[in-house]
């Protein structure tokens, strides 16, 4: 049975509204451009690639619905409201090996042996401490000591089938862009290679090579080993880092889309009427600012807690709880953020107003929406795409901070931020426990990388103060 | 001059007095005092006796807006509204729910947080700009591509990991200085260490890119291709134009951030045990002291407004084509 969450219907409201920008861009050379350039930049689509394959994961994970109960008899009690049954999502069915393997408490990367001692059974009935094998970590394996040529073997696997793939799919692409350029395939195999192409399809290509191989090579080993280590349950770290993915993805997305409607409504009516409306508008978002962000959502979260205590009995869940705790921070993470994009728009209209074509269309007696919607609206778009490109990154990060201090996302659910918080005591333990915080280091990072970079060439491209000074 | 400082002032009241109304609803409107005390005792079961006690305890057992029990001008005085929201701006802050004097608290923790945020501030201000400088001196080569790789791989790592790498690193491995803890006088120096280069790494990244941009800007300007045309040294073109003319945004932005080192480095405070501002609201939010955390609002509100008007003032010090108006 589907469950949607709220921030799940948001997210697909969110997609519904990128693809219809991205219809709309393509029917306007001053949008299309920039983004042509973008796709040009080597830098640019590697970045893109890479945040495509987050993105996939993201979504896989919020199709969210209540597993079917494998006995005849539970069917109809499922759908009792006593006890609410659990929610998982496509990416969860799809990983439920690793979600299901569970060991007892730490275990290091490709592990076949606990990281704490325990008192074992030996056959003759005496007990020794010592570690014990893992339940699921190499446990298809008759002398751990071998590990090192099962580890290498199954990696090579992984990778020959992460070529064998990608090669697939690289003739697929060829022989579809050897018809485009009218050419035949090996010239266009010729013209890739040497990088000859208009966009970088070579640097796309080894991208997508790389992200194929790494992914392939995770899931072979996985399905034997925890390739990263578990946590302190037993829980798999790899599974928990592909989990965080979905919530770093919705706080830095979801947040500028909630934020959005109001910066640009307020943000445009301050530049473009002026005079009192500015003036309010102008004191909202100084007060708002003048408050120190972490404060605020710290006061709010705060206030939430207290209302979700009081009123435990309304969610009937623990995910929909955490889902829409999540929610919130978007929502208040945007109230202390949407300052910044107001403020720009506010400054742009108020230079659009003067423009010629607007005070024509004025004194034609166009009434001021249409005004709006037809002649300011479309040229501070690029200011609000370079904001929230620019943002993402940030709200990352600062997801990370804010679960530290306690007021980030639900405890409960799996973020890079909990994460860190609940790895960050474990590096006091002698030998240290890493693994957490290295999984949670290597996702951050790349994906908050591959934005920044991204960032920096969508900014190039739309910003045309900076490409004249180029 | 100081007209001028006045009217700004005056147009900060306002500002002010908003920031305060939204404490005061999002702290006693949303949730009400009793939903506070539930909360705070813990227990769902909690007796009504138990709630009134500890709102009478803590002054919040007073109407909201209007209290039309006491008479005359206790009619509002005798308000939570008042008592707590408008006390703030005398600085009042009151009592914390612990029953601390907040206002003294915040006295004794600005030290460590100042000792903590100027050094940090100066020490990486002084490695931005010199960094920034070189990269520009050697623009367009390998140094400078390289760097600007550097620096945005520097600034997509979260501060967490600076933090944690640097205990582990310096403090654990190496044992050069103490993890965390804080000493008065000058033993604090070796506790202080740690923080201020966690601190400087942690802000290096952003802060040397965007000085480059400013250099970068300036460096296209015709008065630099004067002083080309001259014959000037390229050292002395970096250093007595460009740096000076640079220096006017990267001044003007730290001027606006100069009051909020009152507020200290919330994380790097409380990672590192420094009894700053920045760990006292910290502890404040885990410990869900509602009291203090409107308070360190309020504070830091004020002093955000301070930052502003500073702002405006250094801009007319340094730049004399801007004008009071």
């Amino acid at each position: 049975m589907p469950v949607i969450l709220i921030t799940d219907a948001l997210i697909f409201v969110l997609i519904a509204v990128g693809i219809g920008f991205g219809l709309y861009a393509a029917r306007h050379e001053h949008l299309r451009g920039p983004w042509r350039q973008v796709g040009r930049s080597p830098i640019g689509l590697a970045a893109l690639v890479v945040i495509l394959f987050y993105i996939g994961i993201g979504l896989l994970d919020s199709l969210h619905f209540h597993p079917r109960v494998e006995s005849v008899a539970a069917a109809p009690s499922a759908a009792a409201p006593t006890y609410s049954t659990q929610i998982i999502s496509v990416l969860d069915l799809w990983l439920s090996g690793l979600r299901e393997r569970q060991e007892k408490t730490f275990s290091a990367p490709f592990a076949s042996h606990l990281f704490v001692k325990e008192p074992i059974e030996q056959p003759d009935g005496s007990v020794v401490r010592g570690y014990p094998r893992l339940e699921h970590g190499g446990a298809h394996l008759d002398d751990p000591a071998r590990r090192g040529v099962d580890i290498a073997l199954r990696g090579l696997l992984g990778m020959v089938t992460g070529l064998i793939v990608w090669s697939a799919l690289l003739v697929v692409l060829i022989a579809v862009l050897a018809l485009r350029w009218r050419q035949p395939f090996n010239a266009s195999v010729r013209a890739i290679w040497r990088g000859e192409t208009e966009l970088p399809w070579r640097v796309g290509l080894i991208t997508l090579a790389l992200m194929l191989v790494l992914s392939f090579m995770a899931a072979e080993l996985a399905a034997k080993y925890h390739i990263l280590g578990t946590d302190k349950v037993g829980e798999d770290v790899f599974y928990q880092s592909l989990k965080s993915i979905r919530t770093g993805l919705v706080i830095g997305t979801l947040t500028t889309l909630v934020m959005l409607p109001a910066a640009v409504i307020l943000g445009i009516m301050a530049g473009y009427f002026g005079g009192r409306t500015d003036d309010v508008i102008q004191y909202l978002y100084t007060t708002l600012n003048s408050i120190p962000g972490v404060l605020l959502i710290a006061a709010a979260i705060l206030m939430l807690q207290v209302y979700m205590t009081n009123h435990a009995d309304q969610f009937q869940s623990l995910v929909e709880r955490a889902d829409l705790r999540l929610l919130f921070l978007c929502i208040i993470l945007g109230v202390t953020s949407w300052t910044g994009l107001c403020r720009l728009l506010r400054g742009e209209s108020l230079k659009l107003r003067e423009a010629d074509y607007v005070q024509a269309a004025r004194s034609l007696g166009v009434r001021h929406s249409t005004v709006i919607s037809r002649h300011i609206l479309p040229n501070v778009l690029h200011i609000v795409m370079i904001t929230l490109v620019l943002d993402f990154s940030g709200l990352v990060l600062a997801e990370a901070v804010l679960s530290y201090v306690n007021i980030g996302v639900d405890p409960t659910m799996n973020s890079w931020g909990n994460m860190i918080n609940s790895a960050r005591l474990e590096l006091a333990r002698d030998p240290v426990v890493w693994w957490s915080l290295a999984a949670a280091f290597v996702f951050m990072f790349t994906l908050v990388l591959a934005a920044n970079l991204l960032a920096d060439v969508v900014r190039d491209a739309f910003d045309p103060r900076l490409r004249s000074a180029a | 001059m100081s007209a001028y400082i006045l009217r700004r002032l005056l147009y900060a009241l306002p500002i002010l007095i908003g920031v305060n109304l939204i404490t005061f609803l999002l702290f006693f409107v949303v949730n009400s005092p009793d939903d506070m005390a539930r909360m705070q005792l813990g227990d769902k079961r909690v007796t009504q006796e138990a709630i009134d006690t500890w709102k009478g305890e803590r002054g919040y057992d007073k109407p909201l807006l209007y209290n039309a029990a006491a008479g005359g001008l206790g009619a509002l005085t005798e308000t939570i509204f008042f008592q707590k929201s408008l006390k703030l701006f005398a600085f009042d802050f009151g009592q914390s729910d612990s029953g601390r004097d907040i206002g003294f608290d915040i006295r004794q923790r600005m030290w460590p947080s100042l000792a903590i945020a100027i050094p940090t501030l100066l020490v990486g201000l002084a490695i931005a700009i010199s960094y920034a400088l070189m990269i520009v001196f050697f623009r367009a080569t390998y140094i400078d591509v390289g760097s600007v790789v550097l620096l945005v791989a520097m600034m997509s790592i979260s501060g967490l990991f600076y933090i944690i790498g640097g205990q582990f690193l310096i403090g654990k491995l190496f044992r050069l200085v103490p993890i965390s803890g804080y000493d008065t006088g000058l033993d604090a120096l070796k506790f202080l260490i740690l923080p201020v280069v966690v601190g400087v790494v942690a802000g290096i990244g952003s802060s040397t890119r965007l000085y480059r941009t400013f250099f970068l800007e300036e460096i296209n300007r015709d008065y630099v291709r004067t002083a080309r045309a001259k014959g000037l040294h390229e050292r002395k073109v970096l250093f007595r134009h460009v740096l000076r003319n640079a220096l006017i945004p990267i001044l003007t932005g730290v001027v606006a951030v100069l009051p909020l080192l009152f507020m200290g480095a919330l994380i790097i405070e409380s990672f590192f045990g420094v009894p700053g501002l920045g760990s006292y609201t910290i502890d404040a939010i885990n410990r869900q002291d509602f009291s203090i955390v409107r308070a360190m609002v309020f504070l830091g509100s004020v002093l955000y407004i301070v930052g502003l008007i500073m702002t405006d003032l250094s801009y007319t010090l340094v730049d004399p084509r801007v004008r009071l108006s």
